[in-house]
């Protein structure tokens, strides 16, 4: 009896412990920073969904949306920091140097940074996704069910990794298909539903049978649906609204990096890092394939999609081109990550210049 | 029984009691809308408008929002008053950061205390470059102001996305819009330790004291006065128009660009995309909440701030979408308007013996 009630009162101690331990390690707070609403659809959209994996995994979170990249933002990271926030993951480039800032003041703070390339202080990381790979689908399936061999592309900014998903997106296309042609529209701003539309339009006006897109808004394949050719859904699947033409999305999926990243605030696990995730780490998902595709070109992209989750497959495998002809990744290389961070040349069979 | 009954002069004290009205009507309502929404409201409130300015770094802050709204009414109140109606404060504030960040990049990594006075004085020029645009419009072709002045808000915008993206982007940061810092003899002081207000209130200030002298005390103001009640007035007094116009549009551009100059050359240190959240458009509000008077706009201006804040802390502790902060801002303009029907008409309780 004695005995048996010393070991219950251990055995409670111990279960008791555990339990302080789990609450301890759980009460880890994230804040979330966006860009727009989080009803966009887009890219703001896929951020909370990540972050309500965050929450599902038992872990509390905070957000605040719409902060705009003006003096604003700093005052929001700083009040998030000060109220009891240990991880806060800012979702925009233009809150790099504010997220820089602030995570001076706040050493005890974990800041995470989505697309920036600046580190200034040991608790802050980056992460990013290679969205290139998912478009090298997107260029595939579109070399395969483009008509008068003219893609457009409505395009945000000049900026790196916007050039280099235009180039994948093109060099998959020339693979299955060497007669195409990419037009290129940009838009200059990442959101604006009229901007996109009238950029869709003019692509279509030019003889475009399918539209591919690097801006957020769902504009662009209800143009598309409209005009009766084919687009692609952008960040999230946007199938539902434009059934006809959308024939698949490429879809940002933060979650696991977000959980992954606030356990290990929480297992006092967490060091900076430099993450930039693919198809093989689940980052960038392929919606379903549409049924309008032929059967052969959908067991082809499945493949493709397996070899560039396993690496077998990269995007840029040499020899590569740019427009004047000189050879920018020689054959049987592949451009490294230090290339494709800074690629700012177009691969030749895009028309236009890159905007100076 | 209730009758309206038109007054024989605009009332004197209700002119200065309907903006205080308007912000009660807006709480009321605002308390209203949060307990629809399913939040408590009283809670709701105090983190909408009292837990941001709570400590020293929160009432900073308020300071720091407050100032560049301050500096465009004041401007604004300058065209108001003369029946100009400048919408395009916000286009000044952006080319007045153009010229003024252009400047300041011109001094990249040089230090000197002539810098900062450059930079500010450029800011000024180019915020009335651009306002003379619709003023000169206006005078001599007869156009529309309000037209002309909100569309060059766009062309501004557009200039400002050409040069951050291309020609002005700092050559080491991969082509991103924006760029490079200033060095720091190009930016506006800091008033405290680890606070973000910086030295551009005191321009905020002096625009107050120098409005006021202008609007009371000087000819020019009571020539605005009059044209603002009656041009026909102001033409029948022999009034040179034009040249009122002008100036008026000019005052307003300078404010609106140091007001630029001021978030550039402050908090946020460098040009790109985004250097105001639509200040030119939310100063429209502030002006006509201050009664286009200097002191009542210092007041305008906190009690606008506060909604920016009010709705980030709101979301942060309650959840509450944050873009509630735009609806009070909506809500203070349209209580205002509506309640400016009381200056002309005087609601009167009848017995109902008649």
């Amino acid at each position: 009896m004695h005995k048996f009630l010393i070991r219950s009162f251990v055995s409670s101690l111990v279960l008791l412990f555990t339990l302080t331990v789990a609450a301890v390690a759980k009460d880890v707070k994230a804040a979330f920073v966006y860009i727009g609403p989080t009803g966009d659809h887009g890219w703001t959209y896929q951020h909370d969904v990540g972050r309500k994996a965050v929450e599902a995994a038992g872990f509390k979170t905070t957000y605040v949306e719409g902060v705009p990249e003006s003096a604003d933002a700093e005052r929001v990271l700083r009040q998030l920091a000060n109220s009891g926030h240990d991880v806060i993951f800012t979702t925009s480039f233009g809150y790099m140097n504010p997220t820089n800032k602030v995570a001076k003041e706040f050493p005890n703070v974990k800041f995470e940074h989505a697309t920036g390339y600046k580190r200034e202080h040991p608790n802050v990381s980056t992460y990013a996704a290679r969205f290139y790979e998912g478009r090298t689908i997107l260029g595939t399936i579109a070399g395969t069910m483009t008509k008068s061999n003219v893609i457009g592309y409505v395009a945000s900014f000049p900026i790196p990794e916007v050039i280099r998903g235009i180039n994948s997106f093109t060099l998959a296309a020339q693979k299955v298909n060497p007669n195409i042609k990419t037009k290129i529209v940009w838009a200059f701003t990442w959101y604006d539903p009229g901007k996109e539309a009238e950029a869709a339009k003019a692509l279509i006006d030019q003889g475009a049978d399918v539209i591919a897109q690097h801006t957020d808004s769902t504009a662009i394949v209800q143009i598309a649906e409209k005009a009766g050719v084919y687009a692609f859904g952008q960040a999230s699947d946007m199938d539902k609204f434009a059934p006809k033409a959308v024939l698949t999305s490429v879809e940002n999926n933060w979650g696991p990096y977000y959980v992954d990243r606030v356990k290990a605030v929480a297992n006092g696990t967490w060091s900076q890092k430099d993450t930039w995730h693919g198809i093989g780490d689940g980052m960038v998902v392929i919606s379903d394939l549409d049924s309008q595709m032929p059967a052969d070109l959908r067991s082809k992209v499945k493949k493709l999609q397996a070899d560039l989750a396993s690496g077998k497959v990269h995007s840029f495998t040499g020899p590569i081109y740019d427009q004047k002809g000189n050879l920018m990744v020689a054959e049987g290389k592949t451009a490294d990550d230090g290339m494709l961070a800074g690629m700012m040349t177009y691969v030749k069979g895009v028309e236009g210049d890159i905007p100076k | 029984m209730i009758k309206i009954v038109k007054r024989d002069q605009p009332s004197r004290a209700i002119f200065f009691f309907t903006p205080v009205l308007a912000i009660f009507l807006t709480l009321v309502a605002g308390g209203l809308i949060f307990f629809i929404l399913g939040f408590k409201p009283f809670e709701a409130l105090k983190f909408f408008f009292i837990v941001p300015i709570a400590d020293k770094y929160g009432f900073s802050e308020l300071l720091l929002k407050a100032t560049p709204l301050c500096l465009i009414a004041i401007g604004l109140s300058f065209c108001f008053k003369s029946n100009n109606w400048n919408i395009g404060a916000e286009g000044q504030l952006t080319f007045g950061a153009i010229v003024s960040g252009g400047v300041a990049l011109l001094f990249y990594e040089q230090e000197g205390f002539y810098i900062l006075p450059i930079v500010i004085l450029a800011g000024a020029i180019g915020g009335m470059l651009y306002a003379s645009i619709p003023a000169i419009l206006k005078t001599y072709f007869n156009t529309n102001e309000i037209l002309v002045s909100l569309m060059l808000v766009y062309v501004s915008k557009l200039i400002l996305d050409y040069l951050v993206v291309g020609p002005w982007s700092n050559p080491e940061g991969f082509n991103f819009p924006e760029t490079r810092q200033f060095s720091d003899s190009a930016k506006l002081p800091l008033l405290f330790e680890g606070l973000r207000i910086h030295a551009g209130i005191f321009l905020a200030l002096a625009a107050v004291v120098i409005s006021w002298f202008v609007f009371y005390k000087t000819y020019l103001g009571f020539q605005m006065k009059v044209s603002g009640f009656s041009l026909k007035t102001a033409k029948y007094a022999g009034y040179k128009g034009k040249k009122m116009i002008i100036l008026v549009f000019l005052i307003s551009g300078a404010c609106a660009g140091l007001a630029g100059v001021g978030e550039i050359t402050g908090p946020i240190g460098q040009l790109h995309r985004e250097i105001s959240p639509d200040y030119g458009f939310t100063a429209i509000i502030v002006a006509f909440l201050g009664r286009l008077h200097p002191v009542g706009i210092i007041f305008a201006s906190l009690v606008v701030a506060i909604t920016y804040l009010g709705a980030e802390t709101a979301q942060i502790f309650m959840q509450i979408p944050k873009y509630t902060g735009q609806v009070f801002q909506g809500m203070i303009l349209f209580f205002l308007l509506a309640s400016d029907y009381l200056l002309f008409f005087k609601i009167k309780f009848i017995g109902s013996k008649k």
